[in-house]
C-alpha cells in the first residue's frame, strides 16, 4: 500500500505536480500495480547478483578528440525563453 | 514481371520486391513515394503523426547524420534501397523534422539531429515517408496513450492496434507505408505487429544504435522492423545494424543479415516452455499456436515441451520495475529549460517544473514516473529495483539454459487479440498483461520475431463480423541468432500463407 | 606535518575539530566527459555545446578516455587502489544547470579507493560531470534577491574527479596546508590547471568536533564550495568555532549544508536535513563497465613524474643536497624552481643549500610567477657562477643582488657581468676585517652599547662598513667580525 503522503513525496521528488483529484486514483493506482509486483518477493534470490546490463562489454571509450559543437542558435532554437544567449529559467534562489 | 502501371499494383509490392523493381528500373521511385504519400495523406487509422512533403521540408539540416537526404527527397540511385519509402515512429529523432515521442511535452520539437538507425536506413536508399503514432513515450499496450489520440486497428477500427509502436504497425498493416521502424521496450513492435497481422521484429539488444531514440528504458529499447513479411524484415534489419561509436551498448553484430530462404525446419528444436502458452492466454490464439507448432513439425522441427523458463512468469513484475525506474529517470530532462513544453511561467523554479511536466506528461508516464520514482528512492531501491535487476539475472540464467536443450523458444505473441479502444484502461496491470509474454526476451535481450499465423476465430466472441482477427507466432533466439531465426521464420511464414495485405485500405 | 589542536583554554573543555575534505578537480582533457565538445575556457555561452552535453532527447553519453586515463593518474598519485572494474551511476536531481536531471557519477564502484597523501588518508577518488554555469540576473544582482538565471552550457560535462578524504585532518591550518600539498601534486601530474579561482579545484569541508581525546564522531555540517585557501581556512576556523560554541552551551549541532561568505565572515544554511536530496542512485544503463587494463595502467605508469613529495624527501636526504626541510620544500613544491636547480648537478651539498638560497630568495621573486624559471633570462650556468664567486668569497651577497638585477633583464655571462659592474669584493676577509676595524673605531658608543648586552645598537657600523665597500660586503659576515672583534 502506497499513501497520500507518499505519493506527495514521490512526486515531489519527480517535480510532478498532482492536482487534488489525482491523488487518491495515483495511490489506488500505484498500490494496485506494486501488489502485483510483490510477487518478487516470493522468490529466493539470495547471492543472485544484478544485472543492469545485458551487453558483457567494457570499455566502449571515446578518443579525447573534438567535435563541431552546434551553432548556438541552433542550440537554443527549441528553447521555450531565451535572453542574453543562454537559456532563461526562473532563478532557482527566488 | 512487375506491372507498374496502377497504384494498386505498386502498394501491393513488398518492400523487397519495391527495392528489387527499382533496381531493374521496372517502377520509377519517385511514383512509388508519391502513391503512398498520397495514402498516407488520406490516414483514417491516425497512423501518422507527420507526413512528408513533396519535397524537402527545408527546415533545417542533418547536423549530426551529415550525409544523409533530407526527408521526402529523392535518394541517390543505386542504393540497395532505391527510394522505398519507409514510415519511422515518432520517438526517433529526424532532424528538422517534429519528434515528439506521442508526447505533449515535446510539443513542435524539431531535433537538430537524425537517429543513427533512421540514418543508416536513409543512407541505404530508404525516404522518410512520416513519423508514426505511438503510446506516450513508448510506454503502452495499445496506442491509446497519445498525445496525437488512439490508433485504430485496421482489421477493425473499434479495436486498438497494440501499443507502443501502433501507428508503426497499423500503417504497414492498411498498406499506408512499404514498411515501418519501431522500437520495442518489453514488446512493441511484436505485439502490435501480432495485432495487426504484419511482422515485428525486436533484435538482440545492442545490434542496433539507440543513438537519437527518444529513451523510455535505456537497457531494454531496441529498434527493429515492422513489416509484411520475414524478407522485409531482414532487409530492414540489414541496414540498421552495426556498431556505432555514440552508443557505447552497440555491439558489432558479427555477421551480415542474410535474407532467409530456408522452406524446410528439419532438426530445428523448438521449445515450448508451460510458462508461456498456458495461463491466462485466449483459446483462439492458443488454437492457431497449436496449428502453427503442428506446420513446424510438418516441415521437419520437433517440440520440445518440456523445456522450462521457471522465472519468465516473474518477468512483468521486474520489468515493470526496471523500466519505470529507467523511465523515471530519461524522463527527467523534460523541465521546459532547452525544448518543448514550459508551463507556470512566472512562477518559482520549483513551479515551473512542476506545472510543465503536470500539463505535459499523460496519465499513463505519470503513473510510471511515480512508480519508478519510488522503486528507486530510498528505503525502497533493494526491495524493487535491486530485487527486479537480481530476477533479470534469473530470466538470463533461464533462457541460457533452455538454449541447452533447443533452437528456438516459441510461444503465442500475446495472450489475446486486438481488444476494444477503451476496454483496458481502468485497470494499469490488466493493461501491462499484455506483454506478459513479451517481456522475458526484452529483459534477457535476445532476439524474437512475432509472424501473423492466422485469425483467431469468433469464439471468444469478439472477432469482427466476416472474419477473425491475427494471432501472433513468437519465436526467440540466442543473441545474434538473427540470421537463424529469420531463417525459421520465413519457413513457417510460407507454409502459414497469412496475407499480409488483407487489411489493406 | 603539524597536527593541531582544539584552541586549548583551561576553564572549558577542550574540543577537537575532526575534518574529511571533498575536491571537485576539473580535468584538463581537451573534450568533455561524455561527448566530443571541446572544454570552455571563458567562450560565449552556450557556443560549446551539443545534443549530448544539451540533454537533448535520444542523445547517448561514451565516455572519454584520457579523462579515465587522468583518474588513473591521480588514483596512483594518491597510493589508491585502482578498481579492475567501475561503473557509473545517475545521481537524479533537479536543477537548471543540470540537463538530463541526473549527474552521470561513481558511486559504489568507484575508479580508486583509498589511498593516502602525506598525513591525510584517501577514502576514494571518483569520475563524474560537471554541472553548467548558471548566471543570476535581476534587479539588485545579489543573489537572493535575483528573480531569474540564465543557463550556459559551455561548462556542462566537463570531467571531474572527486577526491574524497578520510576525516584525518583536525585543524584549519592543516586542511589549507594539505590542500596546498594536493594542488602542486595535481599540477605536477599535469591533470588539471588547479587554478581555484577559475573554479578548476573546487573543496567542500565535513566538520565536526568532539572533545578532545574522545573516539566518537560528532554531528558534522557541510562547509559548501570554497574557491581559494584562504576562504578554506577562514571558514572552516569560523565552523569549528560556531560549534564549538554550541557544544560549550550544551546545545546541539544540526546536521546541514553550510555557506561561508568569506566578506561578513558569517556562515549561513543552504540546506537542512530534512530537504536533503533523494539522488536515487542507480546503475547508468547507457554507459558500460570500465575495465582498467594492463596496457591503461602502463600507460598511465610511464606517464607519472616525480612527486613534489617525493622530490622534497629527495631534496632533503639525497647526499649531493641533503637541504633543509622548508627549502627542500619549496623548491620542490614550485616545479619550476625545483627543475631549474637540477638542472646543474651541484658539486657539494654547500653549493646545493647555496644555489637553492639564490633560486628561492633572488631570482624566483625577481622573475615572477607568471613565466617558469627557465624561461626566463637567466641561466642555470649565471646561477651556478654567482653561487661559486658566493662561497669563495669574490662576491657578497649584495653583488649577487645586483647581478641579477641585471640578468633578469638583460640575461648574459654573469662573470661579464660582476667584472664590467666591479661587483667583486674588497680582497677577501681580511680586507673586510681592516674595514670593519675602522667601523667600531669610527663608533666607539656603538661598541660599548654591544658590549653591554645590546646586539641591536650594530646599525652604525654596519653602515659604515657598507658605505666603504659600496654595499658588496656580506652583511652576515660583518656582524660575525663584528662580534669577533668585539669579544661578544
Ligand atoms: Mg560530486
Ligand atoms: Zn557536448
Amino acid at each position: 500500500m502506497i499513501d497520500r503522503d507518499e505519493v506527495l513525496h514521490v512526486a515531489r521528488l519527480a517535480r510532478l505536480r498532482l492536482s487534488e483529484q489525482e491523488i487518491e486514483p495515483m495511490a489506488a493506482e500505484l498500490s494496485s500495480v506494486l501488489d502485483n509486483i510483490a510477487k518478487i518477493e516470493e522468490l529466493n534470490l539470495d547471492g543472485v547478483p544484478p544485472t543492469s546490463h545485458v551487453v558483457e562489454v567494457t570499455g566502449r571509450l571515446r578518443a579525447d578528440e573534438p567535435h563541431e559543437p552546434l551553432p548556438r542558435e541552433v542550440a537554443l532554437a527549441q528553447a521555450p525563453a531565451v535572453s542574453d544567449d543562454g537559456f532563461l529559467v526562473p532563478s532557482p534562489q527566488a | 514481371m512487375v506491372d507498374a502501371t496502377g497504384p494498386y499494383e505498386l502498394i501491393a509490392l513488398s518492400a523487397a520486391a519495391a527495392a528489387r523493381a527499382i533496381a531493374a528500373g521496372e517502377i520509377d521511385p519517385t511514383e512509388l513515394i508519391g502513391a503512398y504519400r498520397a495514402r498516407a495523406m488520406a490516414d483514417e487509422l491516425n497512423c501518422f503523426t507527420w507526413v512528408a512533403p513533396e519535397r524537402g521540408p527545408g527546415s533545417g539540416g542533418d547536423i549530426a547524420a551529415g550525409s544523409s537526404p533530407a526527408p521526402g527527397e529523392s535518394p541517390l540511385p543505386g542504393t540497395p534501397l532505391g527510394g522505398v519509402p519507409l514510415a519511422v515512429k515518432d520517438l526517433f529523432c529526424t532532424a528538422g523534422v517534429p519528434s515528439q515521442s506521442g508526447s505533449r511535452i515535446l510539443e513542435g520539437y524539431e531535433p537538430p539531429y537524425t537517429a543513427t538507425a533512421v540514418a543508416r536506413l536513409q543512407g541505404a536508399g530508404a525516404t522518410l515517408l512520416g513519423k508514426t503514432n505511438q503510446d506516450e513515450f513508448a510506454m503502452g499496450s495499445s496506442n491509446e496513450n497519445s498525445a496525437f489520440g488512439p490508433v485504430l486497428n485496421p482489421w477493425d477500427r473499434a479495436r486498438v492496434p497494440g501499443g507502443s509502436s501502433g501507428g508503426s504497425a497499423a500503417a504497414v498493416a492498411a498498406g499506408l507505408a512499404p514498411w515501418a521502424v519501431g522500437t520495442d521496450t518489453g514488446g512493441s513492435i511484436r505485439q502490435p505487429a501480432a495485432m495487426c497481422g504484419i511482422v515485428g521484429l525486436k533484435p538482440t539488444y545492442g545490434a542496433v544504435s539507440r543513438y537519437g531514440m527518444i529513451a523510455f528504458a535505456s537497457s531494454l529499447d531496441q529498434a527493429g522492423p515492422l513489416t509484411r513479411n520475414v524478407t522485409d524484415a531482414a532487409l530492414m534489419l540489414r541496414h540498421m545494424i552495426g556498431r556505432d561509436e555514440r552508443d557505447a551498448t552497440s555491439l558489432r553484430f558479427p555477421e551480415q543479415i542474410e535474407l532467409p530462404r530456408a522452406d524446410r525446419l528439419d532438426g530445428v528444436r523448438l521449445g515450448v516452455p508451460a510458462e508461456l502458452s498456458s495461463e491466462g492466454i485466449e483459446t483462439g490464439v492458443l488454437e492457431r499456436f497449436h496449428s502453427a507448432l503442428a506446420l513446424a513439425q510438418e516441415l521437419g522441427a520437433t517440440i520440445n515441451t518440456d523445456v522450462m523458463l521457471p522465472h519468465a512468469p516473474h518477468g512483468l513484475a521486474a520489468y515493470y520495475v526496471i523500466a519505470p525506474a529507467e523511465a523515471s529517470s530519461n524522463l527527467a530532462r523534460f523541465d521546459g529549460v532547452r525544448y518543448g513544453l514550459r508551463a507556470g511561467d512566472g512562477q518559482d523554479l520549483v513551479g515551473m517544473y512542476t506545472r510543465t511536466r503536470h500539463d505535459g506528461f499523460g496519465p499513463e508516464v505519470k503513473r510510471r514516473i511515480m512508480l519508478g520514482t519510488y522503486a528507486l528512492s530510498a528505503g525502497y531501491y533493494d526491495a524493487y529495483y535491486g530485487r527486479a535487476q537480481r530476477v533479470r539475472t534469473k530470466i538470463v540464467e533461464d533462457f541460457r539454459a533452455a538454449f541447452e536443450e533447443v533452437d528456438f523458444i516459441v510461444s503465442p505473441t500475446t495472450p489475446g487479440v486486438a481488444f476494444e479502444l477503451g476496454e483496458k484502461t481502468t485497470d494499469p496491470w490488466s493493461m501491462y498483461l499484455n506483454d506478459a509474454l513479451t517481456v522475458p526476451m526484452s529483459l534477457a535481450g535476445i532476439p524474437a520475431i512475432s509472424i501473423p499465423c492466422g485469425l483467431s476465430g469468433s469464439s471468444e466472441g469478439k472477432g469482427p463480423v466476416g472474419r477473425g482477427l491475427p494471432v501472433g507466432l513468437q519465436i526467440a533466439g540466442p543473441a545474434f541468432s538473427e540470421n537463424r531465426l529469420l531463417d525459421a521464420a520465413y519457413a513457417l511464414e510460407q507454409a502459414i500463407g497469412f496475407d499480409s495485405t488483407a487489411a489493406h485500405v | 606535518m603539524d597536527v593541531g589542536r582544539g584552541s586549548g583554554r583551561d576553564d572549558v573543555v577542550e574540543y577537537e575539530p575532526v575534518i574529511g575534505l571533498e575536491i571537485h578537480v576539473q580535468l584538463s582533457t581537451r573534450t568533455k566527459m561524455f561527448c566530443g565538445c571541446e572544454l570552455s575556457f571563458g567562450e560565449p555561452p552556450n557556443t560549446r555545446t551539443c545534443p549530448v552535453c544539451l540533454g537533448l532527447p535520444g542523445a547517448l553519453p561514451v565516455a572519454n578516455a584520457k579523462a579515465i586515463h587522468f583518474g588513473l593518474m591521480i588514483g596512483m598519485a594518491l597510493e589508491s587502489e585502482l578498481a579492475p572494474r567501475s561503473i557509473f551511476h545517475r545521481k537524479n536531481y533537479f536543477y537548471p544547470d543540470l540537463p538530463k536531471g541526473y549527474q552521470i557519477s561513481q558511486y559504489d564502484e568507484p575508479l580508486c579507493r583509498g589511498g593516502r597523501l602525506a598525513d591525510v588518508r584517501v577514502h576514494r577518488v571518483h569520475l563524474e560531470e560537471d554541472a553548467a554555469k548558471l548566471v543570476h540576473v535581476g534587479e539588485s544582482g545579489r543573489i537572493h534577491a535575483s528573480d531569474a538565471s540564465i543557463v550556459d552550457f559551455n561548462r556542462g560535462g566537463t570531467p571531474l574527479a572527486e577526491i574524497v578524504t578520510e576525516p584525518d585532518v583536525r585543524s584549519a591550518e592543516q586542511a589549507g596546508e594539505w590542500l596546498r600539498l594536493l594542488r602542486v601534486t595535481l599540477g605536477r601530474l599535469g591533470v588539471s590547471d588547479v587554478n581555484m579561482e577559475e573554479g578548476s579545484l573546487r573543496c567542500d569541508a565535513n566538520i565536526s568536533v568532539r572533545p578532545a581525546g574522545s573516539d566518537e564522531m560528532g554531528t558534522k555540517t557541510e562547509l559548501k564550495n570554497m574557491n581559494s585557501f584562504r576562504f578554506i581556512e577562514r571558514g572552516i576556523k569560523a565552523e569549528v568555532i560556531r560549534q564549538e560554541k554550541l557544544l560549550a552551551r550544551g546545545e546541539k549541532v544540526v546536521q546541514e549544508t553550510l555557506h561561508f561568505d568569506p566578506s561578513s565572515g558569517r556562515i549561513t544554511t543552504l540546506r537542512s536535513k530534512e530537504e536533503a536530496h533523494d539522488y536515487r542512485y542507480f546503475p547508468e544503463p547507457d554507459l558500460v563497465p570500465i575495465a582498467v587494463s594492463e596496457e591503461m595502467l602502463d600507460t598511465a605508469r610511464a606517464s607519472m613524474p616525480e612527486l613534489p613529495l617525493a622530490r622534497a624527501e629527495r631534496f632533503e636526504h639525497d647526499p649531493s643536497y641533503m637541504l633543509d626541510t622548508e627549502v627542500a620544500k619549496t623548491l620542490a613544491f614550485r616545479t619550476d624552481l625545483g627543475d631549474f636547480l637540477e638542472l646543474r648537478r651541484p658539486e657539494s651539498p654547500d653549493e646545493a643549500r647555496v644555489r637553492a638560497n639564490l633560486i628561492i630568495n633572488e631570482l624566483a621573486p625577481r622573475v615572477g610567477t607568471d613565466v617558469p624559471l627557465a624561461d626566463s633570462m637567466v641561466t642555470p650556468d649565471a646561477v651556478v657562477t654567482i653561487s661559486g664567486a658566493l662561497m669563495r668569497k669574490e662576491i657578497s651577497i649584495g653583488g649577487a643582488r645586483q647581478a641579477f638585477d641585471i640578468l633578469v633583464e638583460e640575461g648574459g655571462d654573469a662573470d661579464a657581468i660582476i667584472e664590467r659592474e666591479g661587483l667583486m669584493s674588497a680582497e677577501g676577509g681580511d680586507e673586510l676585517a681592516a674595514v670593519v676595524e675602522a667601523a667600531i673605531a669610527a663608533n666607539e658608543d656603538a661598541a660599548q652599547k654591544i658590549k653591554a648586552g645590546n646586539p641591536k645598537a650594530i646599525g652604525p657600523i654596519v653602515g659604515y662598513v657598507m658605505r666603504e665597500t659600496q654595499g658588496r660586503a656580506d652583511g652576515g659576515e660583518v656582524t660575525r667580525l663584528v662580534h669577533e672583534q668585539l669579544g661578544v
